[in-house]
């Protein structure tokens, strides 16, 4: 099965500081990848890798290849703006636009010209009956997105993902803003979009880790240390360092 | 302690006599100008074009149409170029040129307006005489000298307004794929409009303040401007210009037209304060 993400010998400094240490990963299609650790050690900065999001950053330099199908994402043949429609990120707060909830959804399709046969008023509700925020919202699709609840404002901002039709989605802990009981509910819709889409989490929570994911990456320090079946790496792993970590040894 | 109440008095005093002496300008303005106002008629004073003091006549509405038209000019001006500027700074330049361009921009709102009004003469009003006709002395003149005054608050309250919209807008709109135009437009500006308009409004009270840049080159003339090459007078130069040689009723419609002005100014200002308060976000709804 090929990797719908791989990267090879990355590299990543902040100027001096070496963040990221030759980290060799492919995560595979439609399923959940969750990528632990401890503070510091690099999870959002690789995940950032994926849809080129670190290059905002001045005094970043990556070495090294990172793939989304294959295909270099640094090389001519991929567009970036098109790379960041295929591989979608949801951050650790929500962030809808300054927008109404229509057009937070609807910004997307908008800004890649995305034409619609059946109006773009039939895509804006098919992406919010993805996150199940259709029947509360329908009659209110004007009010300003800014006015939801947190975990509205998420489902939200994951609505404005789908609404690209993307392949990837990139969630850095997109829960650690939620009560209990809306991370709950994010939890359940990230099992139902796994069908369709690859998912990878950052998480510092190691439960939500052995909850949703079927693959699970430890991190430590900018280096990779273990990635293989989530059940193994919480039951059985292979470094020491890991089931130091997942035992709780050190958070 | 003793010491620190007796300082807070002496604070309150100092505070107090700053708003009282504001507010006795305010009160003798109305004073002098009002009953004049009363006398002519508000429909006449406010509406009338007809300014003849030596026959008893006090219609200003020349002079607002004057003012309306340099300070709409000024206000185009300021918005192509002034919000043109803040949006190059704040979306497009690296955040340390920023540091260097805007106090050097906020500099030149400290050069005495009359230097303004003294390029205006020497430069622009030959310019306008020689290539676009009219005496030179116009209302576009003075738009433009007011639009390059204005040009400093415009754009650095415009670039506070910009900066201050969270970064998160920006990096969630470039996370989904647009561009740095797309997301100036659609996101950014939406984000600053509240501060923008405040940057704005402003700009507009200090263009409709404005006296001796444009009595320089608007050319003075107590007419209506049929275009912008025509000479005009605004409200303000219409104080500056009678006020030395006025006596009785002429005096009282001076104050008059300074009792305008400051309905106009206030009504201004409230309206930014108004605007830049508005969007307060509301919270959650539950």
């Amino acid at each position: 099965m090929e990797a719908k993400l791989q990267t090879t010998g990355l590299n990543l400094r902040y100027g001096q500081f070496h963040a990221l240490k030759d980290v060799n990963i492919a995560v595979p299609p439609r399923s959940i990848t969750a990528i632990i650790g401890p503070s510091g050690c690099g999870k959002s900065t690789l995940l950032r890798c994926f849809n080129r999001m670190n290059d905002l950053i001045e005094s970043v330099r990556i070495d090294g290849q990172i793939k989304l199908d294959d295909v270099d994402i640094y090389s001519r043949d991929m567009n970036l703006n098109q790379l960041r429609r295929r591989v979608g990120m949801v951050f650790q707060r929500p962030n809808p636009f300054p927008l109404s909830v229509f057009d937070n959804v609807a910004y997307g399709r908008r800004v890649h010209g995305m034409k619609d046969s059946s109006g773009i008023g039939q895509a804006v509700r098919n992406a919010l009956e993805a996150t199940r925020l259709w029947d509360d919202l329908k009659d209110r699709l004007s009010m300003p997105a800014l006015e939801l609840t947190p975990e509205q404002q998420q489902r939200l901002c994951i609505s404005r993902l789908v609404a690209v039709e993307p392949e990837v989605l990139l969630m850095d802990e997109p829960c650690s803003a939620l009560d209990p009981i809306a991370t709950g509910h994010i939890e359940e819709l990230m099992a139902g979009l796994a069908e369709n889409y690859t998912i990878v989490i950052v998480t510092h929570n190691m439960q939500q880790a052995a909850r949703v994911s079927k693959q699970t990456a430890f991190m430590l320090l900018g280096d990779l240390v273990e990635f293989g079946p989530t059940n193994r790496i919480f039951t059985s792993p292979a470094d020491k360092r890991t089931e130091d970590y997942v035992t709780g040894r050190y958070g | 302690m003793k010491r620190d109440k007796l300082i807070g008095i002496l604070l309150m005093i100092v505070a107090f006599s700053a708003m009282l002496g504001l507010g006795l300008i305010a009160v003798f303005i109305f004073l002098e100008g009002l009953p004049i106002i009363g006398k002519v008629g508000v429909w006449d004073f406010v509406f009338s074009a007809q300014w003849y003091p030596a026959e008893g006549k006090f219609g200003i509405l020349s002079m607002i149409v004057g003012s309306l038209f340099v300070t709409a000019g000024a206000i185009l001006i300021g918005l192509v170029f002034g919000l043109g500027c803040a949006i190059v700074l704040t979306q497009f330049c690296p955040r340390k040129l920023v540091s260097v361009i805007k106090p050097s921009i906020e500099l030149l709102a400290g050069i005495p307006s009359v230097v303004y009004g003294f390029m205006g003469v020497l430069i622009l009003v030959p310019v306008i005489r020689d290539y676009l006709g009219g005496p030179g002395l116009s209302v576009l003149a003075s738009s433009i000298v007011l639009g390059i005054m204005v040009l400093p608050t415009v754009t650095s309250i415009s670039v506070d307004a910009l900066q201050a919209v969270p970064r998160s807008f920006y990096e969630g709109s470039i996370a989904i794929g647009a561009t740095r135009w797309q997301t100036t437009w659609m996101v950014m500006l939406k984000g600053a409009r509240s501060g923008i308009v405040a940057a704005f409004i402003l700009g507009m009270g200090r263009a409709v303040g404005e006296t001796m840049a444009v009595i320089m080159v608007a050319g003075n003339t107590i007419s209506m401007p049929g275009s912008i090459l025509d000479p005009v007078r605004t409200l303000t130069s219409n104080i500056a210009l009678e006020m030395s040689y006025s006596a009785g009723d002429h005096r009282k419609a001076l104050f008059a037209t300074g009792v305008v002005l400051f309905i106009i100014i206030m009504i201004l200002n409230t309206i930014a304060l108004w605007v830049s308060r508005k969007r307060v976000w509301k919270g959650p709804r539950r």
